[in-house]
C-alpha cells in the first residue's frame, strides 16, 4: 500500500553510506565474524529494509552502525559515512552526540528495553534532555509528553508517572518509538520493531511509525525477518545471509522476480505470502523445486481428505459450551470474577487441523490449557474421543494424556537442559510404562525418524542444536506415546521463516501419514492458512467467527476476523512467477 | 501498606513463641543445677536454696516454668538476672551499643560492597576485578578473632590510631576499630554478589537502550545500572545486619564492647533461662522488624513490587 511513499533520488547524497563493514564476535570458540563486508546506502527519507533469518547477521549490522554491539563485539573493517565522518573510526564523546540526536533507535523487545525501575515519562524526559531538546525539567516534560502523543499514547500527561510494568507490550512499543524520535533524528533504526507484538497491534504500530517518519522525513533502517512486511514497508528491501548481502533491490521488484536462490526460498517458505494449505510433502514430490520446501506450491487435494474425515464418526476432540472462570485479586481481600473463556464450542474431525486463533488475551491458550486436563473447567464438557475429560480420576487421566500431547511455544524453555535428547524423548514412555527398555529404545529411534532427524542427536543435549531441531524434538516427544491427538500451543511461532516452513511441512507429512488430529493455537492467520481445514476466531473468551478457512479468507463474517486478516503482512502483494 | 506492615508483625508473633519455648526448653535441659553455679564453689542452705527456685519458678515443671515467664514477659516484666538486676535495664544498657556497632559495620560493609562490587563488575576479568577478589576471600577465610586480634594490635596499640578497648565511652570515635573488623570480615559476598548483579544489568536490553537515547556512561553508570543492581546486595547486607544484631560475640570479647553478645554468652554460661529468653526474644523482634523494613525497601527500589 505504501510504494511511493518515499522516492529515490538519485540525485542527492546519501544519508549514511555503509562500505564493507565487519563485525565480528570474541566468543569461547574464537573470534567469529557476524558481519562479512556489508556495503548500502541509505538517503534522506528513505526507508529501507533488511531482511534475514536470526544469525543472519542484520541485527549486528544495524546496531553496528551507532556502536551499540555487545561488550564482545567489535566492528573490524568498513565504514559507515554519516554527515561526512566515519562512525566506525570516531569518538566516544563523537558517538554519543550522534546517538538519540542525529540516529535513533527503536529495539526489538519492549519487555526488556524500558528500565523497570524508572517511571516512563523519566525516561523519555532522560532522552529529550540528553540531546539538548529543552532547556529546564518543566520544559523536558512538556516536550516528553508532546513526543508520547506522537507515538501515539494519546493520554500521555496522565501516565509520565507510570511504569513500564503498568503499560501493555504495544504501548511500551510506542514508547520506545517516541524515546527514538524524541530528538527528530534523520535516522531511526528499527529492530524487529513489532516482532514480539499482536499482528493487529503490529499493524497500527508500523503505520504510526510510517506516518511519523513521512512527517518529519526521517530514513529508516527497518530490520525484520518477515518478507512481506519488509515488501509493504520499504522502498528498498536488501536480503541477507550469513553476514552477507546476498541481493537487493526495490521491494516490489524485488519480491516479484528474485534473483538468487536464498531470495527465492525465503518468498517460498513466508506462510504470508503463500496461500493454500499445505498437503503432505509426498504429493508434491513431483513438483520441480525438489527438496525446496515451497508453501504456496504445497497445496489443493486437501479438502477431499477433509471432506471424507467430516463424516467419519465421532469428532477427535468435542467441546461443548466450555467456560474458564478466574478470580482476579483487586486489593486485599476482594477478588472478582474474570471469565477467560466463555461457552466456547467446537468440534475437530478425526485427521484433520483445526486453529484456534486470538490476540493475547483472547482465552485461546485457556482452552488448549482445559482440553490438555492442565487446567480445570469451571462448567462445559470436553469429549476426547467421545469421551468425557472433565471428570476424569487420577487413572483415568494418565490414559487420557496418553492420547493427547502438546507441543509449545518456546523450544528453548520447552526442554529440560539437564537431561539428553534420547531421555527427553523416552521420559512420556517411562511415565506411562510403555513395553520394556528395549521396545522404548526402539520407539525413541523411531520417531526421531519420523521427525527426519538423525539418531545421533539422541546422546546430545538441548544445549547444542538449533531452534528448529529442538522443535523437532518437542514434537519427536509428543508422537512418541502414539497419540490421537496434538496441541500445538504456537508450535512454530517463535522459529525462523525457513525452519517455520520445514515444520509445518512435517506437521503435514505427520498429519497425514499417522491420522493426527491437530488443534492448532496461533495468534498468527497467515500460518493458518497454509496448516489448517477449520479455523475458530476468538476475542475476549468467544468464538466470534468458525468456520473453513477458504471460507473464512475470502469472506469474513466479522469485523474482528477482518481486522486480523488485514494485519498480515504483505497479505495484498501480488507475486510473480 | 499499613495492611501489610500489620500482617508481617502478625506472623512474628508465632515466630517469638516457637523461638522463646526452643531457647527455654535448651536453657532448661542444659546439665548443671544453676542455683549452684551460682553461688560457686560455695553450697547455700537448703532456705535460700528453695527461695531462690521458687523466685524464678524453677521448682516448677518445664511447662509451668515457661507459662509463667511468657506471662510475665506479654505483661512487660522481663524478670531479674541472678545477679539481681533487672533483665530489662541490662537490655536497655546494652542493646544500643549492639544497635550501634552493627549499624556502623553494615553501613560500612554496605559501602564497600557496593563502590568495590561496582567496579569489579565494570571492570571485569582487569587489575581492579582481581585484586578486590583476592582481598576479599582473603578478609573471607581469616577467622574473624585473628583479624581482630591482628587490627587491636597494631592499628590500636603498635600505631596508637584506635583504643585497643571499647570499654564504657560507647561513642562513634571509640568504637570504629571492631566496626571496621566485623565489616571486613562480611563484605566480601555483598560486593561479589554486586560484582555479578552489574556485570548481567549491563548487559541488559534497557541499557543498551539508554545508550542509545544518547546518554553518556557517566550517566547510564549510576542510573540505570547501579540502582537496579542494588537489590540482591540490600538483601544480603540486611541479612548480615540481622547476623549482627544477635550480637558480634567474639568481636565484642576482644574489643570489650559492652553489648548484648557479651552480656548473652555470661547468661548462657550461668544457665539464666528468663536472661537468655529476655535476650532472645528482642533479637527475635530485631530481626523480624528488620526483615519488614528491608521489604519496604524493596518496593522504594523497584517500582514492580507493591505491597497490599
Amino acid at each position: 500500500m505504501t510504494q511511493e511513499t518515499t522516492p529515490v533520488t538519485d540525485s542527492a547524497e546519501p544519508l549514511v553510506s555503509i562500505k564493507d563493514l565487519e563485525i565480528g564476535f570474541q566468543t569461547g570458540n574464537g573470534f567469529v565474524q557476524a558481519v562479512k563486508g556489508v556495503s548500502f546506502d541509505i538517503f534522506p527519507g528513505e526507508t529501507v529494509a533488511i531482511v534475514g533469518e536470526s544469525g543472519s547477521g542484520k541485527s549486528t549490522t544495524a546496531t553496528g552502525i551507532i556502536d551499540l554491539l555487545p561488550s564482545n563485539g567489535r566492528i573490524t573493517g568498513g565504514q559507515v559515512m554519516f554527515g561526512g565522518k566515519d562512525l566506525t573510526k570516531a569518538s566516544k564523546q563523537e558517538i554519543v552526540r550522534v546517538r538519540g540526536r542525529e540516529i535513533g533507535y527503536v529495539p526489538q523487545d519492549p519487555m526488556s528495553n524500558l528500565n523497570p525501575v524508572w517511571s516512563v515519562g523519566f525516561q523519555v524526559r532522560e532522552a529529550v534532555l540528553a540531546n539538548n531538546m529543552a532547556k529546564n525539567k518543566k520544559d523536558a516534560d512538556r516536550r516528553a509528553i508532546e513526543v508520547l502523543q506522537e507515538a501515539g499514547l494519546a493520554d500521555a500527561e496522565r501516565r509520565m508517572k507510570q511504569f513500564p510494568h503498568q503499560f501493555s507490550g504495544g504501548m511500551r512499543q510506542r514508547v520506545l518509538i517516541g524515546i527514538g524520535l524524541a530528538a527528530d533524528p534523520k535516522l531511526l533504526i528499527a529492530d524487529e520493531p513489532t516482532s514480539a507484538l499482536d499482528v493487529t497491534v503490529q499493524r497500527v504500530i508500523l503505520d504510526h511509525l510510517e506516518s511519523l517518519t513521512r512527517e518529519k522525513n526521517t530514513a529508516l533502517l527497518l530490520i525484520t525477518h518477515d518478507l512481506g512486511l519488509a515488501a509493504e514497508r520499504a522502498s528498498k528491501v536488501i536480503v541477507m545471509y550469513q553476514g552477507k548481502i546476498v541481493e537487493a533491490g526495490p521491494s516490489l521488484e524485488l519480491l516479484q522476480n528474485p534473483q538468487h536462490p536464498y531470495t527465492k526460498r525465503l518468498i517460498a517458505a513466508a506462510p504470508s505470502l503463500a496461500s493454500q494449505r499445505l498437503k503432505s510433502s509426498r504429493v508434491v514430490a513431483e513438483a520441480p523445486q525438489g527438496d525446496e520446501i515451497d508453501l504456496a506450491a504445497a497445496s489443493a487435494h486437501r479438502h477431499e481428505v477433509v471432506e471424507q474425515a467430516d463424516h467419519a464418526g465421532t469428532p477427535a476432540i468435542e467441546v461443548k459450551d466450555l467456560t474458564k472462570v478466574f478470580s482476579i485479586r483487586r486489593g486485599s481481600f476482594r477478588s472478582e470474577p474474570f471469565t477467560a473463556v466463555d461457552k466456547v464450542n467446537f468440534q475437530v474431525p478425526r485427521g484433520t487441523t483445526m486453529a484456534l486463533v486470538g490476540e493475547s488475551g483472547s482465552g485461546k491458550s485457556t482452552v488448549a490449557k482445559m482440553v490438555l486436563g492442565l487446567e480445570t473447567a469451571t462448567e462445559g464438557e470436553i469429549l476426547i474421543g467421545g469421551k468425557d475429560a472433565t471428570a476424569l480420576n487420577r487413572e483415568e487421566m494418565l490414559a487420557h494424556r496418553r492420547r493427547m500431547q502438546p507441543v509449545f511455544q518456546d523450544p528453548y524453555g520447552s526442554l529440560d537442559p539437564m537431561r539428553s535428547i534420547g531421555s527427553i524423548i523416552q521420559e512420556p514412555l517411562d511415565v506411562h510404562k510403555i513395553g520394556g527398555r528395549k521396545e522404548r529404545e526402539n520407539r525413541v529411534n523411531e520417531v526421531i525418524d519420523e521427525v527426519a532427524l538423525p539418531r545421533t542427536v539422541l546422546s546430545r543435549y538441548p544445549n547444542e542444536l538449533s531452534g528448529g531441531q529442538r522443535q523437532r524434538i518437542a514434537i519427536a516427544r509428543a508422537l512418541a506415546l502414539k497419540p490421537d491427538v496434538v496441541i500445538l500451543d504456537e508450535a512454530v511461532s517463535a522459529l525462523d521463516v525457513l525452519v517455520q516452513a520445514q515444520i509445518l511441512q512435517l506437521l503435514a507429512d505427520l498429519q497425514e501419514e499417522l491420522g493426527l488430529t491437530y488443534l492448532f493455537i496461533t495468534h498468527d492467520l497467515a500460518v493458518v492458512r497454509v496448516v489448517a481445514d477449520d479455523v475458530a476466531v476468538m476475542e475476549r473468551g468467544k468464538i466470534v467467527e468458525h468456520g473453513k478457512v477458504e471460507d473464512i479468507f475470502t469472506n469474513a463474517q466479522t469485523e474482528y476476523t477482518q481486522k486480523l486478516l488485514d494485519a498480515i503482512p504483505g497479505a495484498n502483494i501480488p507475486l510473480g512467477a | 501498606m499499613l495492611m501489610y506492615v500489620v500482617r508481617r508483625l502478625l506472623q512474628a508473633v508465632p515466630v517469638v513463641i516457637g523461638t522463646t519455648f526452643l531457647i527455654y526448653f535448651m536453657v532448661f535441659a542444659m546439665p548443671g543445677d544453676p542455683i549452684l553455679a551460682m553461688f560457686g564453689d560455695k553450697t547455700p542452705n537448703q532456705a535460700t536454696y528453695d527461695a531462690l527456685a521458687a523466685q524464678y519458678h524453677l521448682d516448677q515443671p518445664f511447662l509451668v516454668q515457661y507459662g509463667l515467664y511468657m506471662k510475665d514477659l506479654f505483661s512487660g516484666n522481663l524478670g531479674t538476672t541472678f545477679s539481681g538486676q533487672s533483665v530489662g535495664e541490662v537490655l536497655a544498657r546494652t542493646f544500643p551499643v549492639t544497635l550501634k556497632l552493627a549499624a556502623m559495620a553494615i553501613a560500612l560493609e554496605f559501602s564497600l560492597a557496593v563502590i568495590l562490587g561496582l567496579f569489579a563488575g565494570l571492570r571485569k576479568g582487569k587489575l581492579f576485578d582481581n585484586v578486590t577478589l583476592v582481598i576479599g576471600l582473603v578478609m573471607l577465610s581469616v577467622p574473624i578473632f585473628v583479624l581482630g586480634f591482628l587490627a587491636q594490635y597494631f592499628v590500636a596499640i603498635k600505631w596508637g590510631w584506635a583504643s585497643p578497648t571499647v570499654g564504657s565511652d560507647t561513642s562513634i570515635a571509640n568504637m570504629w576499630l571492631p566496626a571496621v573488623v566485623l565489616a571486613l570480615s562480611l563484605f566480601t559476598t555483598s560486593m561479589r554478589l554486586m560484582r555479578g548483579t552489574v556485570i548481567d544489568t549491563r548487559s541488559r536490553d534497557f541499557v543498551r537502550t539508554a545508550y542509545a537515547k544518547g546518554l553518556p556512561g557517566r550517566r547510564v553508570i549510576p542510573v540505570h545500572v547501579l540502582r537496579n543492581s542494588l537489590i540482591p546486595v540490600v538483601t544480603n547486607s540486611a541479612a548480615n545486619f540481622g547476623v549482627l544484631m544477635v550480637g558480634a560475640t567474639v568481636t565484642e570479647g576482644i574489643f570489650n564492647v559492652p553489648g548484648v553478645g557479651n552480656t548473652l554468652y555470661q547468661a548462657i554460661i550461668r544457665g539464666e533461662g528468663p536472661t537468655v529468653v529476655s535476650f532472645v526474644t528482642v533479637m527475635v523482634l530485631a530481626y523480624v522488624v528488620i526483615n519488614i523494613l528491608v521489604d519496604l525497601l524493596y518496593a522504594v527500589l523497584d517500582p514492580r513490587i507493591r505491597y497490599a
